[in-house]
């Protein structure tokens, strides 16, 4: 995917792995396997929903994409130049046009500041515009995300979590940023609290126009948002596809495992496919194929070889040996 | 932070009002101020106005809590004595809070060898005998209150640093941490916007509890003649006097003895309310 490629964002074959030491007196360093050459491409404008268990680097994934964190290996590309080695004044300068939005609106807002300097701290370490510029602002984004015009001289400890998280969105878009990194922005909510978030999250794009890489555990929230979706399992992507495509037939066992997990209200009863065993531990992911223990499709095999992401459909990825 | 809290400063202020002995605490202390801000309005007399005539006379109506081996009204010399040291306190706990979080935030923040270095720092500092250590500079240098206020700051500050450096490595991970730094900001705003903010609680409680221990070292080194010089009044060094004619003047030793034991009572119980009050898991009490 490289050369003239007119993806907004391009992951090349991540690598990240964090150390964690056994014990104290042990020399042998061990590696959590986070992310394990991960490659994927976020178009200009569209959603890329990355959907997979807890612990299975997605994450991690998303605070690479925007440099939050050092990836060992790989290359980011965002807006067609390399930013992997960036530092100093052109990451801050191209950290104007990345932004993210986080699972806990409890932690991602700072306690002791007012809303108005949260949501206005982009334009003041940008030097975009004055006390009172951004004051005007403020108050016109929190309207945007549906918040009163008081909110802007409240603190955080006075909204509620869904309240928090529109004060998330808002210092997320004040940038008008080409990539927003939605890192389960939701799943920390009510039901019904969900709905209005997710909507106000799709409304903004059409308004400004920006890529989402959608972060989440939850199918039907994916489902909801996406465009494309990338399916991860123990740091490795098991699936890309079209959304509608991979709802309506997932290739890869481990997603129709997946969907199939999915209730559905009323729906026509699907293939009912339950996974054995446990997600293994990704500090010793199993060799070959990483879903190879819990497939039911495994063969030897899988054991060994470790299948790679390719083409099974047109416009579909699929890393998986029988698919 | 705790979802349920709701605002953050009337819920501490309610629960402190509520600690009896922290309220009698912050009355001593209150108290204090006063008497410190406002001598004149508790003694008319001159703190070193000699009167041989009147040497170690008992308390009376004329010199409530009597006179020194000098003639010199107590009451008098006490209440411009609670000057110095209030003073000397908190310009001691300012030093001293001010290099902790220093240190704190750097070593919290950056990690890496300087954190190792200079918490190995603060460990070979808290090997000390801190007092003694105090004894061996100030007999080196000039016994005058300011060095006193340096050498109490340039050797307390280890409790701080840590205090703050363990806050420091909780915080930085938190996600609006990552967040400022996604919106561009740089160390320096992380650091004094977002991180120091937020380990304050802890330092105002260390801080508080630090005013006490630096007014009860400057009284121990103004009895030992090494702290405040006669003729500024000190509590120390009026209990200096004390000692030498306590069998014939108990007033020299008792008064100011009360005063530094109220005031360090007062710190300490106002301080151990502050961190009461300022614990998330006993709100609601």
């Amino acid at each position: 995917m490289n050369g003239g490629n007119a993806a907004l964002l391009s992951l090349v074959n991540i690598y990240k792995h964090f150390p964690v030491r056994q014990s104290f007196f042990s020399r042998e360093m061990l590696k959590v396997h986070a992310i394990d050459g991960v490659s994927i491409d976020v178009p200009y404008g569209k959603t890329v929903g990355l959907v997979g268990e807890s612990g299975c680097g997605k994450t991690t994934l998303g605070r690479v994409a925007l440099r939050l964190i050092a990836p060992d290996g790989g290359r980011i590309r965002f807006e067609g130049t390399d930013i992997t080695r960036l530092s100093g004044e052109e990451l801050r300068r191209t950290r104007r046009s990345m932004q993210i939005i986080f699972q806990d609106p409890y932690s991602s807002l700072n306690p002791r500041m007012r809303v108005r300097d949260i949501v206005g701290e982009g334009w003041r370490v940008h030097g975009m515009g004055g006390r009172e510029e951004i004051r005007e602002k403020a108050a016109r984004l929190l309207a945007r995300v549906g918040l009163s015009p008081d909110a802007a001289d409240k603190y955080p400890h006075e909204f509620s979590g869904g309240q928090r998280q529109r004060i998330g969105i808002a210092r997320a878009i004040a940038l008008s940023p080409g990539l927003v990194v939605a890192d389960e922005p939701v799943s920390a909510l009510d039901v019904s609290v969900q709905a209005q978030i997710l909507n106000l999250l799709k409304d903004i794009q059409e308004e400004y126009g920006m890529a989402y890489l959608f972060i989440s555990h939850d199918l039907r929230v994916i489902r909801h948002m996406s465009d494309i979706v990338a399916v991860m399992y123990l740091g490795k992507l098991m699936e890309v596809s079209p959304a509608e495509d991979l709802f309506r037939g997932p290739l890869h066992p481990y997603t129709r495992s997946l969907l199939s997990a999915v209730p559905m209200l009323g729906g026509t009863p699907r293939e009912n496919i339950v996974l054995r065993g446990e997600i293994p531990s990704p500090v010793a992911p199993p060799p070959g194929c990483r879903f190879h223990t819990r497939c039911f499709l495994a063969q030897k095999v899988c054991e060994e070889v470790c299948p790679l992401l390719r083409e099974s459909a047109p416009g579909r990825l699929t890393a998986c040996h029988f698919v | 932070m705790d979802p349920s809290q709701r605002s953050m400063g009337v819920d501490f202020l309610k629960r402190l009002m509520r600690n009896r002995l922290a309220v009698a605490g912050g009355a001593a202390v209150l108290f204090f101020f006063i008497v410190s801000a406002f001598p004149r309005a508790f003694s008319s007399h001159d703190p070193n106005r000699i009167d041989v005539l009147k040497v170690l006379q008992p308390p009376s109506a004329e010199h409530p809590l009597g006179t020194d081996e000098l003639g010199r009204d107590v009451l008098a010399r006490m209440v411009y004595g609670a000057r110095i040291s209030l003073k000397v306190g908190f310009v001691a706990v300012g030093i001293a809070t001010a290099i902790g979080l220093m240190v704190g935030l750097f070593a919290g923040f950056y990690g890496g060898l300087g954190d190792a270095v200079l918490m190995r720092f603060v460990d070979i500092m808290l090997c000390f005998p801190t007092f003694f250590l105090i004894l061996s500079v100030i007999a080196f240098l000039e016994p005058s209150i300011y060095n006193i206020m340096g050498v109490i700051g340039l050797t307390g500050w280890m409790g701080v640093a840590r205090l703050v450096r363990a806050e420091t490595l909780s915080i930085r991970e938190r996600d609006f941490v990552a967040a400022a730094r996604a919106q561009g900001a740089g160390d320096l705003r992380i650091i004094v916007r977002h991180i120091l903010p937020n380990t304050l609680a802890p330092v105002l409680v260390a801080a508080t509890l630090g005013v006490a221990g630096a007014i009860l070292t400057e009284s121990a080194l103004s009895f030992l003649g090494i702290g405040v010089q006669p003729p500024t009044p000190s509590w120390g060094n009026i209990l200096t006097a004390g000692k030498d004619n306590i069998e014939f003047a108990w007033w020299l030793s008792v008064y100011p003895g009360l005063a530094i034991l109220f005031t360090v009572l007062g710190y300490n119980l106002l301080g151990e309310g502050i961190r009461d009050a300022a614990d998330p898991r006993l709100r609601g009490r």
